[in-house]
């Protein structure tokens, strides 16, 4: 009887050792869907290099991301869109300190439309595009849009507008870009992850939205450009600043984001209209939320080391996701930025 | 209902005083109450909760708009603009258009299943008719946006050359409109008023039958003027059902609607229901005002069910009393 109550002791120590020496680190983190798949797949392989820290991050949307940091219920938050200043003072009186924004990684939106008889790649200019989605432009053969596609066939028919239904960081990279190129839109709709839009239909999420457009003759709408990517879809050009006609590449959101105006020191700037020649003008980073104080040391060590990670081998990953990576110099002040974290 | 279990207390009166109320408990009536009253109970309290809860986190929302909140129509997240109507348009019409679609047919079939049709058609159709109510939402979405409007599309030319005066079939049509939700709502309520009517409708005693066909009656005369009567009770309570799933439902909606905040008289142009835009847009609301006014359209979309129900009840009680 002794005997065994010894052994189960002996056990039950052995037990209690063992998991001690694992310690266990779980991170949690809450934000932005649009950038998950890339996250996921950082948070595996870093989980892989390192078996004792895993991750567990809820794709609920970018304003859940930043309610859920200002709430304190995750370690770190992400985002589509920048937070505003009232979101900064709102966390500073809450927790005493501030919040960095750390670049991950750039998307963008593409122009997606269908219309009947024309087989070409469209070019639209930011006025083309902001009239459109005003209702000021009503017809496909409208002169702005002729002007841009010389020798194309368009028709006379109406143009029907699909836009996002849901709140998505989606609408909030498109919205910004049409806010900058028109001051119509701007004060008319603004920007914003869902906002008050002029003309249109809504359709749920990217799939909605592809969906719509290609069922809906004479159509226009907007989608993430991974996700016209991966379903190879026929997508429009944009005259850029410069004048010049790009199509929408990993290449060319790099290049919005290395020739955008100087990087501030917070991170938090939109590549939007940027002035490169060979800059996507759609283009936006997407941002961790990190606190400035992470009073737990192993947790502090731990995000500021997969931020660092992130930065170098992390980089490497993003292409094959097709998430364009961040410029050297915004990785480089990013580097130097995490010695922010406390 | 709570009173029947208190008349058996009471009605063996004279024998219980003696007893403990341990004895009683182990006797299984006071066990029996106690639990069916908390059962009950919770009911109560998990509507009343619910309804505080809305209430209490709409308070910014309800304290910047006030009434004007049910009759504005401009919902502009980017300069905290919020007003109801577009969406208790959009949720009411759909709802209306998907009843006015479900009742005849799904009636009909309930009354065809249970006095008309062989017993073994019955029991297959049925079986058939109880698997259509267990699909998801989404795939009846989904049904609507490929097939549905897809068909509607065809028919739409002749829908404006019958209708095309009023003001209800005009203006261009793209697929998604209220008139699609309508009816891809209408297919996912029939299931509901089938089978819950065909079980009260078999339910009618043989007797109200026999005494009409010993009466005289012909088949018909006995289902339409006996039976159908004698249930209409359990099929109103089918058609609340129904009532209150397509008011309340979200995703099928929300594909084939059209998302679109505005009130237009054309049942072809697009539309938005309340529960349509809480889903869409509580997610990525930043800002108290923005989550406040989406959770006030919930109290929203709660007070229209109650007065939606209610009036309707109204109505049979005084159709009732009118015949009375």
């Amino acid at each position: 009887m002794t005997k065994r109550i010894v052994i189960q002791a002996a056990l039950i120590a052995a037990l209690a050792t063992g998991v001690a020496s694992a310690q266990q680190i779980l991170i949690n983190a809450a934000g932005a869907t649009f950038p998950y798949p890339m996250y996921s797949k950082w948070f595996d392989e870093y989980h892989k290099k390192f078996p004792n820290l895993a991750f567990n991050y809820q794709s609920i949307g970018s304003g859940g991301g930043i309610k859920q940091v200002t709430e304190g219920t995750v370690d770190f938050g992400a985002s589509d869109g920048p937070m505003n200043d009232m979101q900064l003072k709102e966390f500073h009186d809450k927790h005493g300190f501030g919040i960095l924004h750390f670049p991950t990684v750039m998307g963008a939106d593409v122009p997606v439309y269908n219309v009947a008889g024309v087989s070409t790649d469209l070019t639209f200019t930011g006025d083309a595009l902001a009239g459109i989605f005003l209702g000021k432009i009503t017809k496909w053969n409208d002169p702005e849009l002729m002007k841009a596609n010389p020798g194309v066939k368009l028709p006379a028919a109406d143009i029907v507008v699909v836009h996002r239904s849901d709140g998505s960081g989606t609408t909030y990279i498109w919205t910004d870009y049409l806010s900058k190129v028109s001051k119509e839109w701007e004060t008319k709709a603004g920007r914003g992850t869902s906002v008050n839009w002029p003309v249109g239909l809504g359709g749920k999420g990217n799939e909605g939205v592809s969906g719509q457009v290609q069922q809906t003759p004479n159509s226009i709408g907007y989608v993430e450009l991974i996700y016209a990517v991966q379903n190879k879809m026929k997508t429009g050009k944009v005259k850029n600043l410069a004048g010049a006609v790009v199509e929408a590449s990993l290449a060319s959101v790099t290049a919005a984001a290395a020739s955008s105006k100087e990087m501030p020191d917070d991170f938090r700037v939109s590549i939007t209209n940027a002035p490169g020649k060979d800059a996507y003008p759609i283009s936006s980073f997407t941002w961790l939320l990190i606190p400035e104080k992470i009073a737990d040391p192993t947790k502090n060590k731990a995000i500021k080391d997969f931020v660092k990670w992130m930065l170098a081998d992390g980089q490497t990953m993003t292409s094959n996701l097709a998430y364009a990576p961040l410029p050297k110099a915004v990785v480089a002040k990013e580097t130097k930025a995490i010695a922010k974290i406390q | 209902m709570a009173a029947t279990p208190t008349t058996v207390t009471t009605s063996a009166g004279p024998a219980r005083p003696a007893q403990g109320y341990w004895q009683r408990l182990r006797g299984g009536d006071e066990a029996a109450y106690l639990i069916t009253f908390m059962a009950a109970a919770s009911i109560l309290a998990i509507t009343g909760l619910l309804v505080l809860e809305l209430y209490a986190n709409s308070s910014t929302s309800r304290g910047k708009f006030g009434w004007s909140f049910l009759i504005t129509s401009t919902w502009d997240p980017v300069n905290d603009q919020f007003g109801a109507l577009p969406f208790i348009y959009g949720t009411v019409v759909t709802s209306f258009l998907a009843l006015l679609m479900g009742i005849p047919l799904g009636v009909g079939a309930a009354i065809f299943l249970a006095e008309l049709a062989p017993p073994k058609i019955s029991d297959g159709l049925t079986f058939l008719i109880e698997l259509l109510a267990a699909v998801p939402s989404v795939i009846y979405g989904l049904l609507g946006v490929f097939v549905l409007i897809p068909i509607l599309r065809e028919i739409e030319p002749y829908l404006k050359a019958a209708f095309g005066w009023t003001p209800f079939f005009s203006g261009p049509f793209y697929g998604v409109s209220l008139f699609s939700a309508g009816v891809v709502l209408a297919v996912m309520i029939i299931p509901f008023i089938i089978s819950i009517s065909r079980e009260v409708i078999m339910s009618v005693p043989g007797d109200q039958r026999e005494a009409a066909l010993a009466l005289g009656a012909t088949r018909w005369e006995t289902t339409w003027d006996i039976v159908v009567p004698y249930a209409k009770k359990g099929i109103m309570g089918s058609i609340f059902l129904a009532l209150a799933r397509s008011l309340g439902e979200t995703m099928a909606v929300t594909m084939v609607v059209g998302n679109d905040p505005k009130i237009k008289a054309s049942l072809l142009a697009p539309g938005y229901s309340i529960a349509a835009v809480i889903a869409n847009e509580f997610t990525e609301a930043t800002g108290q005002l923005y989550t406040s006014a989406l959770i006030e359209l919930g109290l929203v979309l709660f007070a229209l069910t109650i007065v939606i129900n209610g009036m309707a009840r109204l109505m049979i009680i005084g159709a009732d009393k009118y015949k009375a």
